[in-house]
């Protein structure tokens, strides 16, 4: 023991603290006392709804640099514009330096909802400036949609899977969220049918349905045609509005374009459309937008007005230098291009290194594959067993789910890592999934 | 005295997000206390982090493997630099559960009945087959955990053999080692315990998960999720019982410094000890500083105190 010259001002009151013996002495240090419960049962109900999660503190482990991630949502940091970055912040610094650093509009600069209208404009959706609020990301556009309509308990209706992002909104927002489930063409409209029946049985209406049409994440699959008209003509049946998240749409790597629900609506009011320059352009920016009905717009930007008052005017104007210098299609198309070689190399490698029960989609666009492993495979824990010991990590199916589901399932990211990286992350997912096989095996009592 | 204190935080273990809130909440009370604070993540820089910053101390705020389990001691001990909590051997028996349970019972400590298997047991030896002969001598509900793991992860409640595959598949997710422990209904208590030679409880605390199975991850770590009593309303005799049990625990392991006792309290009054965790919890929501505040000296206190008996070997 060397701690003789470490005793720091140690209180001569070490009589026991056991029992009866709780100290006495008045002079006893008392500041920097951590008062656990002392917040308790003040928070906010909403907030007490938000908890800490297991899986949650398992993923920030992904951050480490030895550890292979599959699990955000990163777009490959190669295709950020280099080349011409430095031209638009010349540009900024030279002709828009008040502008860009001052405080700007709630509903964000005119210039930029004129470039997103034409964004929309691409996959035939028709707005205005005047129908659009610029947000911060897609998910504050996700954040607004619920804070503008749900009270406590209200309904929502989303895919099960569903946005991992969006689940701390429902929670927040304290949603009750009904989960249905998705195949090859989307969310099951005859499901969707059916729980809306018989939530009317029940004298309740969804308040909110939230879908991601295309390239869902995480599932990776696209709503078909017939189930976009289906499922609008249901928003005016049963009266309830459509939350369309459609970051992904122009990721897309073969096929063509499916008109989006906002289109199939035709300005009948009962879309609230979001988008992001997240995927297209890049995440950092923090920029995404919102168009709805003007009475729901006016509502929505009071919301942001509480939130934020406005998005960054600094990377709203990257945003627009950036559209005018350069050719935003030329960029997305080849985004489209690294992205098909990176899901090519992800789906070779998930049938090299997957056991054959193993089920996952081809998606032909977005940046997620969504695979289903066998049911005996828990897949939080198998990400506690993949960080430590096998280096790789992905995101837990139950993440994008509220009621439990998604046990067996993992999202799997192609974008964010070259083909290299994918096939290597794949091996060692593909090496940490035979491993619990081999366990599971040695449970089976007829081995 | 002001001392150059180096935090010793983060770490790779499955429970580094807990050790860097615990961390924060170390390296703050330090500044208050008047020390200098070297904030140190543990990682493949740490030996060369502290050869370079040569602290006073290290004060070990992290919690897992790597750092509760005698590794980063046993570094720390060849670099010289006096450290916080107990030493290499005693963090080696209390890591691993099968092995402090053994050391209770020597001791003469009631700790509740339980087996434990390797992995390889299971993939090699066909240890499966032993399952019934397991619930047969120990009956349901089950504890199934891993041997080595904290805060709760892997940890699942068997009620019927049907349970057991899942359950034991999720504990070797975290070790190589599963323990399967009769589960023995009661209240939650656990114990904090200070000093060397001179070693001495504070008062004892009791966790109550509202609306929760029991005291799981989410339950740990969320405010709201737990309500924790301290001190525990038990009667004194008891209190004072739990106090010795968790001293006698405390010295069966080789413990300084500081450690935390859990324990159960079952319906007869009976106390059974379940582990000892070597470098407790020190977030918001954890039973060390709620114990700190229950005995009226509060938390700078007790780092205090806890870098006092900082040292090597």
């Amino acid at each position: 023991m060397v701690s003789g010259d470490l005793k720091v001002d140690a209180p001569d009151d070490e009589a026991g603290l056991i029992g009866e013996h709780t100290p006495q002495n008045p002079h006893a240090v008392t500041h920097g006392r951590t008062e656990t419960g002392r917040y308790d049962g003040r928070f906010a109900a909403r907030a007490a709804g938000i908890v800490s999660s297991a899986m949650r503190d398992l993923m920030s482990l992904s951050e480490r640099p030895e550890i292979i991630s599959l699990a955000g949502g990163f777009p490959n940091t190669e295709s950020f514009p280099r080349e011409i970055y430095a031209e638009v912040t010349e540009a900024i610094g030279r002709d828009h330096l008040a502008s860009s650093l001052q405080y700007g509009p709630t509903e964000g600069l005119g210039e930029l909802r004129e470039r997103i209208v034409e964004i929309m404009a691409q996959e035939g959706a028709v707005a205005l400036p005047g129908d659009l609020i610029v947000t911060t990301g897609g998910q504050q556009g996700i954040d607004l949609a619920l804070r503008t309509f749900i009270d406590p308990g209200d309904c929502v209706i989303a895919e099960g899977p569903t946005y991992p992002g969006a689940v701390p909104c429902f929670t927040t927002y304290q949603a009750d969220v009904s989960h249905i489930p998705v195949d090859q063409d989307g969310m099951r409209i005859d499901l969707l049918e059916e729980r809306l029946a018989r939530l009317s049985d029940e004298g309740r209406t969804p308040k909110l349905l939230y879908t991601i049409p295309n390239f869902h994440n995480p599932a990776g699959v696209t709503l078909s045609l017939e189930r976009r008209t289906r499922m609008v003509e249901l928003a005016h049946e049963y009266n309830f509005m459509i939350v369309e998240d459609n970051p992904y749409g122009q990721i897309r790597f073969e096929g063509d374009p499916l008109p989006t629900l906002w289109e199939l609506d035709s300005g009948a009011g009962a879309i609230i459309y979001v988008s992001t320059f997240s995927k297209i352009l890049a995440p950092g920016l923090r920029l995404g937008w919102v168009a709805a009905p003007s009475p729901v717009l006016r509502k929505m930007n009071l919301g942001k007005q509480a939130a934020d008052l406005n998005s960054s005017t600094l990377t709203q104007r990257f945003v627009i230098e950036y559209m005018r210098i350069c050719d935003w299609h030329e960029h997305v198309g080849r985004l489209n291009e690294m992205y098909r070689s990176q899901r090519d190399a992800m789906v070779k490698a998930l049938e090299r290194e997957l056991p054959p029960e193993t089920r996952w989609n081809t998606p032909h666009g977005g940046l997620f594959v969504w695979a289903t492993l066998p049911d005996y495979v828990n897949t939080s824990d198998l990400l506690a067993e993949a960080t430590s010991r096998h280096q790789v990590a992905f995101v837990p199916g139950s993440a994008a789910f509220l009621d439990g589901n998604g046990k067996n399932s993992i999202r799997l990211n192609f974008s964010g890592s070259d083909e290299e990286t994918i096939a290597e992350g794949v091996r060692r997912i593909g090496s940490a999934v035979g491993d619990a096989s081999e366990l599971y095996q040695a449970f089976r009592t007829d081995r | 005295m002001s001392l150059r204190v180096a935090v010793l935080k983060g770490g790779r273990s499955l429970e580094r997000g807990v050790s860097l809130r615990s961390g924060d909440n170390v390296e703050r009370a330090l500044v208050r206390l008047g020390h200098e604070v070297i904030p140190l993540d543990a990682d493949d820089q740490l030996v060369r982090n502290l050869r370079s910053e040569s602290p006073d101390a290290a004060f070990i705020a992290l919690h897992g493997k790597g750092g509760e389990d005698g590794t980063v001691q046993e570094l720390l001990d060849i670099l010289g630099i006096p450290y916080t909590g107990p030493g290499v051997l005693a963090c080696q028996r209390s890591w691993d559960k099968v092995v402090a349970k053994a050391h209770f019972e020597a001791a003469g400590i009631a700790t509740p009945a339980s087996y434990s298997f390797s992995g390889d047991a299971f993939r090699e030896l066909g240890a499966a087959d032993a399952l019934a002969s397991i619930h047969e001598r120990l009956g349901f509900p089950l504890v199934i955990k891993p041997a080595k793991q904290g805060s709760a992860l892997g940890i699942g409640l068997a009620q019927e053999p049907g349970d057991l595959p899942r359950l034991l598949m999720s504990a070797l997710s975290y070790d190589d080692r599963v323990l399967i422990e009769r589960l023995v209904p009661g209240r939650e208590l656990a114990v904090s315990v200070l000093g060397s030679e001179d070693a001495w409880a504070l008062p004892v605390v009791e966790a109550v998960p509202v609306d929760r199975e029991f005291y799981d991850f989410e339950a740990r770590y969320t405010p709201g999720l737990t309500e924790l009593h301290a001190p525990a309303d038990l009667p004194d005799d008891i209190a004072e019982e739990a106090a010795q049990v968790a001293l006698s625990c405390y010295r069966a392991l080789g413990c300084r410094g500081f450690s935390r006792v859990d324990m159960i309290l079952d319906n007869s009054g009976q106390l059974w000890v379940l582990e000892v965790n070597a470098i407790p919890g020190m977030t918001d929501t954890s039973l060390l500083p709620k114990a700190s505040d229950a005995a009226g000296i509060g938390f700078d206190e007790v780092v205090s105190r806890v870098l006092a008996d900082a040292a090597v070997g």
